[in-house]
């Protein structure tokens, strides 16, 4: 095998290799992209059920009911950004930091009666810090005072 | 007055990081021996007065110093002493600190352990160290000054994110950082050899150790981290695919394609320019990791408007070291002769498909983690890319990587066939088919694969072994003599592979796992995963700087007791924070974990996992950096200081 036949083999293997590794990231985005929205955003947009949705905003205060299905706790809040509003089913452990009137980002999917089945909460943050994604839509809704934070809170 | 002196000292580094720097490059290129003779004291020095910085650092903290800022953020009066030390390095400041420290060990540990480098070599190789560390020190000392004062002093402490109040969390960044910055040697003897235009077996044999060193170090640091955020955050999950994690995954991914390209380099002399592209590469994904995605900069692009000072010093420091070398590639890089010539089936041919899938996965790992924050930079758009991208991604390049590996160390250098191969290590693909096989009855198809792909790593990794010392075939003895006669670093391989399949089996235990979440009375019984669990008790018990909530779960099979476990959920007062203690029993075979979450009603809610194989994921990281450390121990490359190729003179 001469050095210019060896070259090429390294250089098709690494195009293949290269190649495969771009495909299948393009695939992979195609399929796994999770947006971010709003309720609002959701009553725009409107996205298929069954789409992973990152949904973020505030959980209305006095919203929040528990309950236990089948010996496990579960709960169902409501998530505003102002502008509207979205049921929440979600069962599980609620994290520490869930509040009403807190921000929160539920990853999850539109179920067929436009309510959101989430399959994880997330509230990884202080009582003085908003998730950023959350705090940056509710500053686009202006549903943000910068001083005082959220209203109500 | 100690911290004043440990802000001198560490401007005293940042001088003595520049005249090494300086010194080092200049010294060579006008092949001035004073001059190159300086360099190793420089480093030694700089190194002295970094450990004196941190110390002093480390006095502020365990003296309760609240005038300095740092200590004020991070540190409270009532906080453990362990974690009044470890607390230095758990924030931004004090971590450019052990950042620069790491460094400037790794400086003082070239020019003591490099005697027998060429001095022009090591002069280079330290002027590169110096140099960067310099850059790094001047970042600390003008934007991130971990010994700034406030007036008045403070009371107390805020203290700090009791998420990081774990013997586990304390020793994490230095392990990884030691990973990280270690790799920082290779890259300057890549540059050191752009810059003298020349790559032998020689180098490779002096960069290797280094590279492997960092490596085993980075391993660790992965297996650590990952292990913490299994027992601390008490999700059971282990690996999450955040920025952060993928931070230290890249260079991980192209480090141990570094470590397999070097011993082509050593070995054959082949394969030289890519090797010197991938000791650049993954120093940068270090710098560029730890730095970016740590920073904030990519992660919230209002962190970096927040304090604009740091995140420009940061872009362009990393502009410069990355943009730098990868410049002076460009143009030296032709200079670098091309050695030996080997066949595609070959020894070399099966690294070069290592490095090949590595860096593949590398580049999907690179992609899902920056193209979010660029797309929201740019477009607007907020997405975020979760761990079904990469499992999608990242799973078909790994396992070609998986049944290549078993394979590769059994095939000769320079030109193979495949035949004796698989004379050598059909026992072991066979036991591997039929485990696949087994297990496809009963589960999805990815976990089988992934428990045959297991087996055949773990017996394939060792058929060179029984290959070599003819075990089963020649009588005890004669194996036993033989086996004393083999080079460690072929053990230190077998064991790194075997290692490698000892984590994928425990990857793949997570999907026989089973998880409860259940809403529990005192007296309450369960079951689940094949275990009866008892809520015995709950109790409040004091720790010294938080109040905690403890269960006593009494857990039976089958009607025998098997232990008494006790989750507990800890509030610390000065924070506002909550955290859970997960209560975890094992056999190296699952784990049984239990989580404690809130209580409502009087009854708590009880989060209850088995988790099949778990303590194999990180067992195996053990294996692969103990692997990595028995091939370093081997005498060949100790032995002997390696004489440089003769430069051919230009007639």
């Amino acid at each position: 095998m001469t050095r210019k036949r060896r070259r090429l083999v390294i250089v098709l293997a690494s195009l293949a290799g290269l190649g495969s590794a771009a495909a299948l990231t393009l695939a992979a985005f195609s399929d796994n992209l999770v947006f971010f929205m709003t309720p609002a955003d959701i009553a725009e947009k409107n996205p298929a059920p069954g789409q992973t949705i990152r949904l973020g905003g505030m959980v209305e205060p006095g919203s929040v009911h528990h309950a236990t299905v089948e010996g496990s706790p579960a709960a169902t809040f409501r998530v505003t950004d102002g502008k509207a509003a979205i049921e929440v089913s979600y069962s599980g452990i609620l994290p520490d930091l869930f509040r009403e009137g807190q921000g929160v980002v539920a990853v999850g999917a539109l179920a067929q009666d436009h309510s959101f089945r989430a399959q994880e909460v997330l509230a990884k943050h202080d009582e003085k810090y908003m998730p950023k994604d959350v705090a940056d839509a509710l500053k686009k809704r202006g549903y943000w005072k910068d001083k005082g934070g959220v209203p109500g809170s | 007055m100690i911290p004043e002196l440990g802000n001198f000292a560490l401007a005293l580094g940042c001088c003595l990081a520049l005249a090494q720097g300086f010194i080092g490059i200049y010294g060579a290129w006008r092949r001035d021996s004073r001059l190159m003779a300086a360099t190793p004291g420089l480093a030694i020095g700089q190194f002295l007065a970094l450990a004196a910085s941190a110390a002093a650092l480390a006095w502020a903290a365990t003296h309760d110093d609240f005038s300095v800022l740092n200590i004020v953020q991070n540190s409270a009066a009532a906080k453990p002493l362990l974690y009044k030390i470890t607390g230095t390095w758990g924030n931004h400041e004090g971590s450019i600190l052990l950042w620069g420290l790491v460094l400037a060990i790794c400086g003082a540990a070239v020019a003591l352990a490099g005697g027998n480098l060429p001095t022009a070599l090591r002069a280079r190789v330290l002027g590169v160290l110096g140099g960067t560390s310099c850059g790094f020190l001047l970042f600390a000392l003008t934007t991130s000054n971990p010994f700034a004062r406030i007036w008045p002093p403070a009371a107390d402490g805020q203290g700090m994110n009791p998420l990081l109040q774990d013997p586990g969390l304390a020793f994490h960044p230095p392990i990884l950082y030691t990973g990280y910055v270690g790799f920082a040697v290779p890259f300057a003897f890549a540059v050191a050899a752009l810059l003298e235009g020349r790559i032998d077996a020689a180098w490779g044999r002096w960069v290797r150790p280094w590279a492997l060193v960092s490596w085993c170090f980075l391993t660790c640091g992965i297996a650590l981290g990952s292990w913490w955020a299994y027992y601390e955050l008490g999700w059971g999950g282990y690996w999450f695919w955040d920025p952060v994690e993928n931070a230290s995954l890249m260079p991980w991914l192209t480090g141990t394609a570094l470590v397999h390209s070097a011993i082509v380099v050593e070995k054959r002399e082949s394969l030289k320019i890519w090797t010197v592209l991938l000791a650049i590469g993954t120093f940068s994904l270090s710098l560029s990791g730890t730095f970016l995605v740590r920073s904030g900069i990519l992660n919230s692009v209002h962190a970096f408007a927040s304090d604009p000072a740091r995140g420009i010093f940061i872009l362009a420091l990393l502009a410069l070291v990355i943009g730098g070398s990868l410049l002076l590639f460009a143009l030296r890089a032709p200079r670098l002769a091309s050695g030996g010539i080997f066949a595609p089936i070959s020894r070399e041919g099966a690294i070069v498909l290592n490095n090949i899938l590595l860096c593949s996965i590398c580049a999907v790992v690179v992609v899902g983690t920056m193209y979010p924050p660029f797309c929201d930079l740019l477009l607007g758009e907020k997405i975020s890319v979760g761990a079904p991208f990469f499992n999608a991604a990242v799973l078909p390049l790994a396992i070609p990587v998986f049944a290549a590996m078993a394979v590769g160390p059994l095939l000769p250098w320079k030109r193979a066939r495949l035949w004796p191969v698989v004379q050598h290590a059909w026992w072991a693909a066979l036991i591997a088919v039929v485990i696949a096989g087994a297990c496809s009855i009963g589960m999805k198809i990815l976990p089988a694969l992934a428990f045959g792909l297991s087996a055949w790593l773990i017996l394939g990794s060792f058929a060179e072994v029984v290959e070599r010392t003819l075990l089963f075939r020649a009588p005890v003895a004669s194996s036993f003599r033989r086996a004393r006669g083999l080079p460690v670093a072929v053990l230190g391989a077998a064991i790194a592979h075997a290692g490698m399949g000892v984590t994928v089996a425990g990857l793949a235990g997570a999907s026989l796992s089973t998880q409860k979440i259940v809403s529990a009375k005192v007296g309450d019984s369960f079951q689940s995963g094949g275990y009866e669990w008892t809520l015995m008790r709950l109790e409040d018990v004091d720790g010294p700087n938080y109040s905690s909530r403890m269960a006593t779960i009494y857990v039976k099979q089958d009607g025998v007791p098997l232990t008494l476990m006790y989750p507990s959920r800890r509030t610390f007062p000065l924070q506002h924070q909550t955290t859970y203690d997960v209560a975890i029993s094992t056999n190296f075979l699952r784990d049984l974990y239990a989580v404690l979450g809130e209580e409502r009603d009087g009854a708590a809610v009880l989060r209850l996992h088995v988790n099949v194989l778990a303590p194999w994921i990180w067992l195996g990281a053990g294996f692969m950096a103990l692997g990595g450390a028995l091939s370093l121990a081997d005498r060949r490359l100790r032995v002997g200081a390696p004489s440089r190729a003769r430069v051919a003179v230009p007639a």
